[in-house]
């Protein structure tokens, strides 16, 4: 089976309702942006907006929704990548803080 | 059995095995494939650049918050998830064997690639302008201004590669040199370009948003 052939679910009507929701998405991330909450809260509001929108994007303009089996080999690696690389934060805080560590 | 059904088994059981060691890991043709490693590999190096940048941001009082405006930035935003759009309309035109069709949506995609490249530089040479430079920030810590400079202009090469790529790929399959497949490839790497754009908005400019 070659790319072209690969089905492609829905047509024109569900590429536009995934580019409506992109740009909701993408909104609700400048929305939280001029909440008067906390630094921390904020990343956790966006970083969870900012999941959603890249899991919609991969899901169908970029077909993953179409094989299971890549779906998964792309999930469980960029996550395994992606966990790994935040190893540091602990050290960032006690640099700022000195907390929990330093003491 | 007679010596012709054996050979006749012999063949499919034969083909069989050629079929199985030649089929292509997960249903994915080898180039689309490549650009899925390619798409992974970038995604590290984008996610470690990120991460650095909120390590130093944690590590360092008194981050600056030197963006007054989002109009800009929201914008910059609109014409890359449109494009993403455009670039869908181009492969689904492809798909169906409509060339004209898909050259145009896919040329339409390039322009918002540059929209989008002209007003990020607007945007860079107004922050130059003010004083920021890669190794000088005039709001406070160097670092800002480095790391700033560094993601953005990592996006921004993303983004003007796949102009090229986008224009490039475009006119040869216009001129019947690529097929339909080589445009949904170059098209993966435009939405993985789009979808970069989705961290590097909150984190870069919505959270340095002086209110």
């Amino acid at each position: 089976m070659t790319t072209a052939d690969t089905p492609k679910n829905g047509g024109m009507t569900r590429d536009l309702i995934v580019y409506v929701c992109l740009l909701a998405l993408a909104g609700i991330q400048f929305v939280i942006a001029y909440q008067d909450i906390g630094t921390s809260q904020m990343f956790a509001r966006m970083m969870i907006v900012a999941c959603i929108e890249a899991g919609v994007a991969l899901l169908f303009f970029m077909h993953l929704s179409d094989n299971r089996g890549l779906r998964w080999f792309v999930l469980i690696f960029t996550v395994a990548v992606i966990m790994g690389l935040q190893y540091g934060w602990s050290d960032a805080f006690r640099l700022s803080n000195g907390v929990p560590w330093a003491r | 059995m007679s010596q012709a059904d054996l050979s006749i088994h012999g063949q499919v059981s034969r083909s069989t095995a050629t079929e199985v060691m030649t089929a292509p890991t997960f249903s994915v043709p080898a180039k689309k494939m490549a650009m899925w490693l390619f798409i992974i590999a970038d995604s590290a190096t984008f996610a470690g650049c990120l991460v650095a940048y909120g390590f130093t941001r944690s590590a360092t009082p008194n981050w600056p918050r030197p963006f007054h405006s989002i109009t800009n930035v929201a914008v910059m935003t609109f014409i890359l998830l449109s494009s993403s759009l455009t670039m869908m309309i181009a492969e689904r035109a492809a798909a169906i064997g409509d060339k004209a069709k898909a050259f145009l949506w896919m040329m339409i995609t390039a322009v918002g690639g540059i929209l989008f490249a002209t007003l990020h530089l607007r945007e860079w040479m107004g922050m130059i302008n003010e004083g920021a430079t890669l190794f000088h920030n005039p709001w406070g810590t160097p670092a800002f201004s480095s790391l700033f400079f560094s993601i953005t202009g990592l996006h921004l090469l993303h983004v003007s590669g796949g102009v090229v790529a986008l224009i490039a790929v475009g006119i040869r399959y216009k001129g019947g040199r690529y097929q339909a497949d080589d445009l949904e490839v170059t098209g993966l790497y435009w939405h993985f370009v789009d979808l970069v754009w989705m961290f590097v908005v909150p984190l870069v400019y919505l959270m340095n948003l002086s209110h």
